[in-house]
């Protein structure tokens, strides 16, 4: 069962390093963000099964937090480009007139 | 064995991140690492057995700053830092000192989880055997805070108020701010 534990975690690492290298090669923001969301998710799972390693099932409460915030923070992030982009609009409006 | 294996892997990816952080200019993408650069080193307390550390590690870095920070970026409008040209030689000569001064410090330190570390034998000793005839507090948390590192806390709480009023001046504005497409604000 440890075994099976363990291999799961090196697993979910190889992953974290993938999310990793596309947050920083990512060409456009969408990449960031998405390479981002997917490390947050991973970092989660990494708790959950660390938590099960350690024998300590309570250290899920701080995995579930983690997911609350990583949501939290991608709907901002994807808010801001949003309304950047209406920034830009207005500009370019504002030009043209 | 993995717990150590999780250590070396979470501090890779830490140091990647900083030096990430540092050679990306796109402001957007600088503030989702700084959330992950908190949540890296939220997972390293939990592995070094602090959860509650841990915890507010995860809520204030990786929640409230990251927000906090894309807030700010929506207000100035700018999504790029500037390139600096050339290194500042006096700033980085500064940060080396720093560093330096701070690994030097570090030879001092106890090794991670040793039960013969000053801070076992000696202070916590002292605070549960005489905490209570020596401040009068029952709870012994508040008496280690508001009583032996009492200096300490008032300086803590003189921070965060001087910062809090720092905020509430920069963020008055005459006008509401409003966002589009909520509030029926257009």
């Amino acid at each position: 069962m440890n075994i099976l534990l363990t291999g799961a975690a090196i697993a979910i690492m190889f992953t974290m390093l993938l999310a990793l290298i596309r947050a920083l090669m990512g060409p456009t923001v969408f990449d960031r963000v998405l390479a981002v969301n997917m490390f947050g998710t991973k970092a989660v799972l990494l708790v959950a099964v660390f938590a099960f390693i350690s024998g300590r099932p309570d250290v899920l409460d701080i995995a579930l937090l983690y997911s609350l915030l990583n949501f939290v923070g991608v709907v901002a992030a994807l808010r801001l480009v949003q309304r950047g982009k209406e920034y830009a609009q207005k500009k370019l409006e504002e030009d043209a007139q | 064995m993995i717990s150590l294996t999780i250590d070396i892997v979470l501090l890779i990816f830490l140091l990647v991140m900083a030096f990430a952080i540092l050679r990306v200019h796109h402001l957007l993408a600088v503030a989702m690492m700084f959330g992950l650069y908190s949540l890296l080193v939220a997972g390293l307390f939990m592995v070094l057995d602090a959860p509650d550390v841990a915890f507010t590690e995860a809520a204030v870095g990786t929640g409230i700053a990251t927000v906090l920070m894309l807030a700010t970026l929506a207000v100035t409008r700018v999504t790029h830092e500037k390139e600096l040209k050339k290194t500042n030689k006096r700033a980085l000569f500064i940060v080396v000192v720093t560093g330096g001064l701070l690994l030097y410090g570090t030879h001092d330190m106890s090794n991670l989880g040793d039960n013969m570390a000053p801070a076992h034998t000696e202070v916590a000793k002292r605070y549960i055997e005489k905490g209570q005839e020596e401040t009068g507090v029952p709870n012994l948390v508040t008496a280690v805070l508001a009583s032996y590192r009492g200096f300490d806390t008032l300086g803590e709480v003189t921070v965060v108020f001087t910062a809090g009023i720092g905020v509430l001046l920069l963020l008055r504005r005459k006008q509401k701010p409003r966002i589009k497409g909520i509030q029926g604000g257009r």
